[in-house]
């Protein structure tokens, strides 16, 4: 085992762990830790673009974009973390230009900037042109601009590093009002080298966890392999809260059948839904902005025409994103990536066929709770010293219960950002914390029991079995049935998991190894989802319960969260313990919801 | 302020879908035999062959193959993979003798009358089966600068590009660093030490940038002995590179951009 010391650890090398990277690798001793080589992170699968204020198209300001994101993550969004976040969006794009990332140009060779779903000029009167884009590759031009930066700046990345623990000392603390509680205090973390099968503990002042989602619960997803949960697992399994993890956003055009993305920026340059009938059905639940309201509502609405039997293709069971009245020039311009993934997946030619689609797991709304300043919370209120986290992984909350199409990539580069400023500034004065004697023995010791495991179950089995119960069960219509159903199927997966065994017992590479201590990342994760699901009885933004159709301000309107506690019981899950937390509400007070 | 050239068109709220609604009927199923080269260094210091036969179906690629193998048959197979559509670059492998990306290649696409051979990238070491250190091909890419250098002052909005300046170098913008290229490359099978395709294209996409100043810099590290000079124009890359970038004729821009000693 190797140990190292830096002053910040990153974990994590898409859009939020770099970004946070060029801001920390400047101003304190960094070390960024990824499970993959950084320009693979699930960062270049975004498409559309990344919101703005900059009015450089139409008229706009930074205070509709906050009223837009508050409102489409049905009242739940903390708005100061929504203010921040539509404030700072004008500076992270401008940032991102002069970085060299290469947006599309109006003729006055200006950024240019186009519509996208639930961002609207003036509080919901139309559609406004806010998102600010690369073609349809606005993510990938993201990741290898942040990448090309932290070249730029010699960032040291530590690739194929794995991490596996948050290394955390509990110290006696005194509340403001003279209670005593237990502070948590961050140390360093365990990390796993793919190549050696090493251990390498990482010694850091702070620790910024960038870890992304955990969107590989689900079968049908537009997430990577590699999605599987690791952050948003590690933090809980050290009695760090989650919050709001029942919110899951379900894309709405993902390929039928495949789930690849198709970026909602078709519908932003003209494209329509239309069922079998060849109806533009989303006339009927959103008369304003039609296939451009928010994402739940889109994908709700298309699988209720899939419901009501007027969904498509042999078996009914999606519907079609008709591109055939765009010009074929003007789709090559702004469209060419999507257009190319439904001709090689499905060999449909966009220009002169309509392409069939259905929701795909997208984006987890939910996560590790932070407050403005990337500071990850022990509890309501609570910071852990030295510790941040931002991107997918974290719930700061700006995405409340769902999230509007760009509101990622804008999140991860004014977060990412923020976390860099902050563990950098920390460590400038922090001391390191000792680290726990033997702290990587829990690790080595769940590696060797799963490598020399000898059970009869397999792998790929239990994941399998799991994906389908979450897309059967747990997608865009739950009610207590169904979510009951998906807990016990995974209540037994989670006993099944404790007799599975690895085919591969060699130390370098051991890839059967790593996907089977993921596996364990999304049970975990799984269970949270559910039980979250099924204690919040009301339907509020991408939580929809048929035996609670309506949002529930009086009982509801608060943050979940959830933390792990041997003497407690949830929604008859032992081991869990169910608490609330306040939304901030600072200048839009909840109204409904219509657009 | 203005609005942009093309207003998007707005389409009829209903369509007479005819056949199109209807969809392509049931999914074929075909059983596909994958012949792996492998290498398994704790194991053994030999590379050899292994062959399994799988049932897939219509819409399966090569990757799908792959994991079929790995999760329901050998566990111990290893190769990388993470987005699975072809967009973040991992997957580049040797397929029937061509380099192209396993997520991105279907198998109904491919001569199934044969066994399909799968291989590593050439040009790399082997690590495990189909993985490769890319170190030596991401120390390429550092070496001619891949960032944004502009002289002049940080101005406080965007810096202005015309349309026609962003289309420059529009092609080499989509590059994913997967390697497909490079390891395409009969100059870089045999040198090294040649900075390769991909590393040439990453030049070209901010030689061509409008808002680059240090053209000249990079200009000047490629036409060392080991840069484009190598180039022998197979077309291999072209033909490898799975964004559809004309890397050869990038490379060959490259060229008359050292020769007129200015661009």
């Amino acid at each position: 085992m190797q140990v190292h010391k830096y002053d910040v650890v990153i974990v994590g090398a898409g859009g939020a762990g770099m970004r946070a990277a060029i801001e920390s690798g400047q101003r304190a001793r960094t070390a960024v830790l990824t499970k993959l080589y950084p320009t693979r992170s699930h960062t270049g699968a975004a498409q559309g673009g990344m919101c703005a204020a900059l009015a450089n198209v139409e008229e706009d300001n930074w205070e509709w974009h906050t009223f837009d994101t508050v409102k489409g993550g049905d009242y739940l969004v903390d708005q100061d973390a929504a203010e921040v976040m539509a404030k700072e969006a004008i500076d992270a794009v401008l940032d991102l230009e002069k970085m060299g990332l290469p947006f599309n140009r109006t003729p006055e060779g200006r950024i240019d900037q186009r519509r996208f779903g639930g961002h609207t000029r003036d509080h919901g009167k139309a559609p406004v042109r806010r998102a600010c884009y690369a073609a349809d590759r606005t993510g990938h031009m993201i990741l290898q601009t942040l990448y090309q930066n932290c070249v730029k700046h010699d960032v040291e990345f530590y690739n194929e590093f794995y991490v596996l623990d948050l290394l955390m000392v509990d110290e006696p603390g005194t509340r403001p009002d003279g209670t005593p509680f237990t502070q948590k205090r961050v140390a360093g973390v365990v990390s796993y080298e793919l190549a050696t099968g090493e251990l390498h503990v990482f010694q850091a002042k702070s620790v910024v966890f960038a870890t992304g989602g955990a969107g590989k619960v689900f079968k049908t997803t537009s997430n990577a392999h590699t999605l599987t949960g690791d952050g948003m697992a590690i933090a809980y399994r050290n009695g760090l809260p989650l919050e709001d993890m029942e919110f899951i956003q379900f894309h709405p055009t993902g390929l039928a059948g495949l789930g690849i993305l198709l970026s909602e920026a078709a519908r932003g340059e003209g494209g329509i839904l239309r069922n079998a009938d060849g109806e533009r059905f989303m006339e009927r639940y959103a008369p304003t902005i039609k296939d451009l309201a928010p994402r739940d509502i889109v994908a709700r609405s298309m699988a209720e025409e899939v419901r009501q039997g007027r969904g498509c293709g042999p078996n009914k069971d999606y519907v079609l994103l008709d591109l055939t009245h765009l010009e074929p020039a003007h789709i090559d311009a702004k469209l060419p990536d999507i257009t190319e993934f439904a001709r090689t997946y499905l060999g449909v030619e966009p220009y002169t066929e309509p392409v069939p689609v259905f929701p795909t797991c997208h984006y987890v709304m939910g996560g590790i709770p932070t407050n403005i300043k990337a500071e990850v919370l022990q509890d309501n209120d609570t910071v852990v010293p030295g510790l941040y986290a931002a991107g997918e992984v974290a719930c700061v909350s700006v995405h409340g219960s769902n999230r509007l199409g760009t509101n990622s990539l804008l999140d991860i580069n004014v977060f990412g950002r923020r976390a860099g400023i902050y563990a950098a500034e920390y460590a400038a004065t922090a001391d390191f914390v000792d680290l726990p004697e033997n702290g990587e023995a829990p690790t080595v010791e769940h590696i060797e029991n799963l490598r020399s495991a000898t059970g009869t179950e397999r792998v790929a089995e239990l994941r399998a079995r799991l994906q389908d119960v979450m897309d059967a069960d747990m997608q865009v219509f739950r009610t207590d049935e169904s979510i009951r159903r998906a807990l016990a199927e995974i209540e037994s997966l989670r006993e099944r998991y404790e007799n599975v065994s690895v085919q591969d017992k060699g130390k370098r590479f051991n890839l059967d190894l790593l996907e089977g201590l993921e596996l364990g990342y999304l049970l975990d994760m799984a269970e949270a989802m559910t039980v979250a699901a099924l204690h919040r009885k009301e339907s509020r933004g991408g939580h929809y319960r048929e035996d609670y159709p309506d949002r529930d301000d009086a009982n509801w309107m608060a943050h979940s969260m959830l933390y792990r506690d041997p003497d407690s019981e949830m929604e008859g899950v032992k081991g869990i313990r169910s608490e609330t937390k306040p939304v901030v509400v600072t200048r839009y007070q909840p109204m409904e919801r219509k657009y | 302020m203005s609005t942009t050239a093309t207003e998007p068109a707005e389409g009829p709220s209903k369509v007479d879908l005819g056949a199109q609604g209807g969809g392509t009927g049931e999914i074929p199923s075909f059983d596909v035999t994958l012949k792996v080269r492998r290498y398994l260094p704790e194991t053994s210091e030999d590379a050899y062959w292994d062959e399994w036969t799988v049932t897939m179906y219509g819409t399966d690629r090569v990757l799908d193959a792959l994991h079929k193998v790995k999760w329901d048959i050998d566990g111990t197979l290893s190769f990388r993979r993470s987005c699975a559509h072809g967009v973040c670059g991992s997957d580049a492998m040797r397929i029937n003798g061509r380099n192209r990306l396993a997520c991105k290649t279907l198998l109904k696409d491919l001569d199934l009358s044969k066994p399909i051979l799968v291989e590593p990238i050439k040009g790399l070491p082997v690590e495990k089966d189909l993985i490769v250190d890319m170190d030596p091909f991401f120390q390429s890419y550092r070496e001619i600068m891949p960032f944004l250098i502009n002289k002049g002052p940080e101005p406080t909005k965007e810096r202005l590009q015309s349309a026609e300046e962003r289309e420059r170098f529009d092609d080499t913008t989509k590059c994913i660093l997967c390697a497909a290229c490079t390891s395409s490359c009969p100059v870089f099978w045999t040198d090294g030490q040649y900075f390769g395709p991909a590393a040439i294209v990453n030049a070209h996409r901010f030689i061509f940038d409008s808002r680059d100043d240090a053209g000249d810099m990079r200009l000047e590290i490629l036409n060392d002995k080991e840069g484009v000079w190598r180039c022998r124009t197979t077309f291999n890359c072209s033909e490898a590179c799975p964004r559809g970038i004309q890397v050869t004729k990038a490379i060959a821009e490259v060229k008359q951009a050292v020769l007129a000693g200015s661009f």
